[in-house]
């Protein structure tokens, strides 16, 4: 087969999906991708092409999430559900060592992952930006060696919105919905008049395994059709987020009365931080076996909502579900840039969606814009 | 933050993980208070003790319940031993404190960024110390005295609950008797037994001697006395950029993964502990951050 080059375009027909499939396997990648689950689209293994949720669609708005049958039979005619890849590079579960009593003394294993390289199918381009953020995080200053392990040896095969969600808002946070940078191999699902792929590749990986996956030249019109499916999409979004001078919008107003508003609603659930791609905050648990011979480290996925998360002595220093909120909308959308020189909100909307009375952040960021100030520039002394 | 560090050192290297703990054995144990012992480490293995800067932590682990940060309270300058003064304040800190001579520890550190010293060489020093501030105060002490001509006054208050819960006694006594410093020591609390100063370290202020323009003062202990301090410093007119403190929040990881001590767009264990109250200020007024 032809050698294909960074850049190239090509077509894959609807028919030979299952090919690309079995080019991944084949390559020794675990692929991983949409499933339904539990009446909702999650990403779990996808061994052949009957896992994806073909024909399925989800309707959003904020606190709510259906799925619906489509008319047609689209693979990725949906948007982004409760999952995100986050849970792959970073589980919400694991080992970090395992450590074993010698004499008076211990020994520590650091855990290593030697799992198979994934392949993440179907990543939108706001959940490619969300890795850049979390690669940030977790690959920056300090490596935190299992994400870098699953990341670094991660395929990312990109699928371009073809529909855009009630509760999205890439558009606004400049993450999407088209794909332009970070992909192996990019998707765009066409489906009239004809139902078939066009093929982005996006990196030398992404070639290798094209290389084994029955593809034809693309033509103009078929690169300028995918153009007007983004273009659609990015003219339908759900939600829009006015980010101009967000930051000192929120560091500046710790004191703004809209934060006792929100907190009269805000059931400190979790919800928003376990299904936004970017929030990494975790704990640890020491589990020792019964006899106290052998201990093992865990990380587990926690909460700035959790009132434990801020413990200091006999108190936590986030008592209140306000103070909760705030920490969370702060960090994510202006305390971030300070930390990691992004936004740590890529668009997708999920927080609005599971949250389960409908709190929605681009209401409650305009909110914080229009209404009146208590105290103006922060501060306001105890 | 916008805080200038003063070099921070990373722990491990890149391909290493930075959350494995290094087996220290417990060599002495004292006993400062009911709640508080004071412990001297040696690595096992005959590795030696990684350098650290006054003001620096390290996330301190007895095995098979778990670790927690513990700010440094050894001398700098003797690089054989490692010491940590720990308070019995939760399960983790309670089962430090119980750890007897012979017992393996685990440490990983040192982390944060450290007291500016230099910043105060020719100028007037300032130190308050609140419970067990002192502690996270000493290697700075160890430090300064180290050098003692570099620095023109030295005053140092130190404010406990009460006689009681006085920590590093022998540490105390000595400062005490020295010519080149002036030491005022306050409780909150005391009975007939104790004849010094009663009332908050606050109190003391007006009894210490420096000049404010050209004072560099250092603070730790809980954040109302730190604040408070602070604000009266401020008021006699020690420059707010002169003006350093340490701060407390709960921590996993002590690399910036974990998210728990977050203060703002800060990181406590890796833009703090120590911080400049001039960046800090307006962050100190807000309730719950």
């Amino acid at each position: 087969m032809e050698e294909l080059s960074v850049g190239a375009q090509r077509i894959l027909e609807r028919a030979d999906f299952p090919r690309l499939l079995k080019a991944l396997q084949s390559a020794g990648y675990r692929v991983v991708g949409p499933t339904v689950r539990d009446g909702a689209i999650v990403y779990g293994e996808v061994r052949a092409e009957q896992d994806l949720p073909i024909g399925w669609t989800d309707r959003q708005d904020a606190g709510k999430y259906r799925l619906e049958r489509r008319t047609d039979q689209a693979l990725f005619g949906y948007n982004v559900g409760p999952h995100s890849w986050k849970k792959f590079l970073f589980p919400s579960r694991e080992r970090l060592w395992t450590a074993t009593r010698t004499g008076t003394s211990f020994t520590v294993t650091p855990e290593k992952d030697d799992g198979p390289p994934m392949a993440f199918l179907g990543v939108r381009a706001c959940e490619l930006a969300g890795m850049d953020v979390s690669d940030r995080v977790f690959d920056g200053v300090v490596r935190d060696p299992g994400y870098h392990a699953r990341r670094s040896r991660a395929l990312r095969i990109a699928v371009q919105c073809g529909q855009a969600g009630g509760t999205c808002f890439c558009v606004s946070m400049r993450t999407g919905p088209g794909v332009r940078t970070g992909h192996d191999i990019a998707l765009t699902e066409i489906l009239t008049p004809r139902h078939y792929f066009l093929v982005d590749v996006g990196s030398p990986a992404g070639a290798a395994v094209l290389a084994h996956v029955p593809l034809k030249p693309a033509a103009k019109e078929d690169s300028e059709m995918a153009h007007s499916i983004v273009a659609q999409t990015a003219a339908s979004m759900g939600r829009t987020l006015d980010t101009s001078g967000i930051h000192d919008l929120l560091l500046t107003q710790p004191e703004h009365p809209r934060w006792e508003v929100v907190a009269r609603r805000c059931l400190s659930c979790t919800n928003c931080t376990m299904v936004c791609p970017t929030c990494f905050c975790s704990s640890t648990d020491e589990v020792p076996d019964l006899q106290g011979e052998t201990v093992e480290r865990w990380r587990h996925w926690d909460s700035c909502f959790n009132l434990e998360f801020t413990a200091l002595h006999a108190n936590s220093v986030r008592k209140s579900p306000l103070s909760r909120y705030r920490q969370w909308l702060t960090h994510k959308l202006a305390s971030w840039q300070d930390q990691f020189g992004t936004s740590g909100c890529i668009g997708c909307g999920r927080c609005i969606t599971w949250c389960p009375v409908g709190i929605d952040l681009t209401e409650e960021v305009a909110a914080l814009r229009t209404a009146p100030t208590k105290a103006a520039a922060g501060g306001g002394a105890r | 933050m916008a805080s200038e560090t003063h070099s921070a050192t990373s722990a491990g290297s890149a391909t290493e993980s930075p959350f494995t703990p290094e087996p220290y054995v417990v060599e002495r144990r004292v006993v400062e208070t009911a709640d508080t012992v004071t412990m001297v480490l040696k690595p096992a293995g005959g590795r030696g003790v990684p350098a650290f800067l006054p003001g620096q932590f390290n996330m301190v682990y007895r095995f098979g319940v778990g670790e927690v940060p513990i700010s440094i309270s050894g001398d700098p300058n003797r690089p054989d031993e490692l010491v940590h003064t720990v308070r019995s304040a939760g399960k983790i800190s309670d089962a430090l404190t119980k750890t007897l001579p012979g017992e393996t520890l685990g440490v990983r550190g040192p982390y944060g960024v450290g007291w500016p010293l230099q910043r105060a060489e020719h100028q007037d020093v300032v130190i308050v110390a609140g419970g067990l501030g002192l502690p996270p105060l000493r290697p700075l002490l160890y430090e300064l005295l180290a050098h003692r001509d570099r620095y023109e006054r030295v005053e140092i208050i130190y404010g406990a609950r009460s006689p009681k819960d006085l920590v590093h006694y022998e540490d105390v006594q000595k400062w005490r008797t020295r010519g080149d410093l002036r030491l005022q020591v306050t409780v909150d609390a005391a009975g007939r037994e104790w004849y010094g100063d009663v009332g908050l370290v606050t109190a003391r202020i007006p009894d210490a001697r420096f000049d404010p323009p050209r004072t560099v003062a250092f603070l730790c202990g809980p954040e109302i006395m730190m604040r408070l301090t602070a604000q009266a410093l401020s008021t006699l007119g020690v420059p707010e950029a002169s003006i350093w403190l340490s701060m407390e929040r709960n921590m996993k990881c002590a690399v910036g993964l974990c998210g728990h001590c977050q203060w703002g767009p800060a990181f406590v264990c890796r833009d703090g502990p120590v911080f400049r109250y001039a960046d800090v200020k307006r962050m100190f007024s807000v309730r719950e951050l």
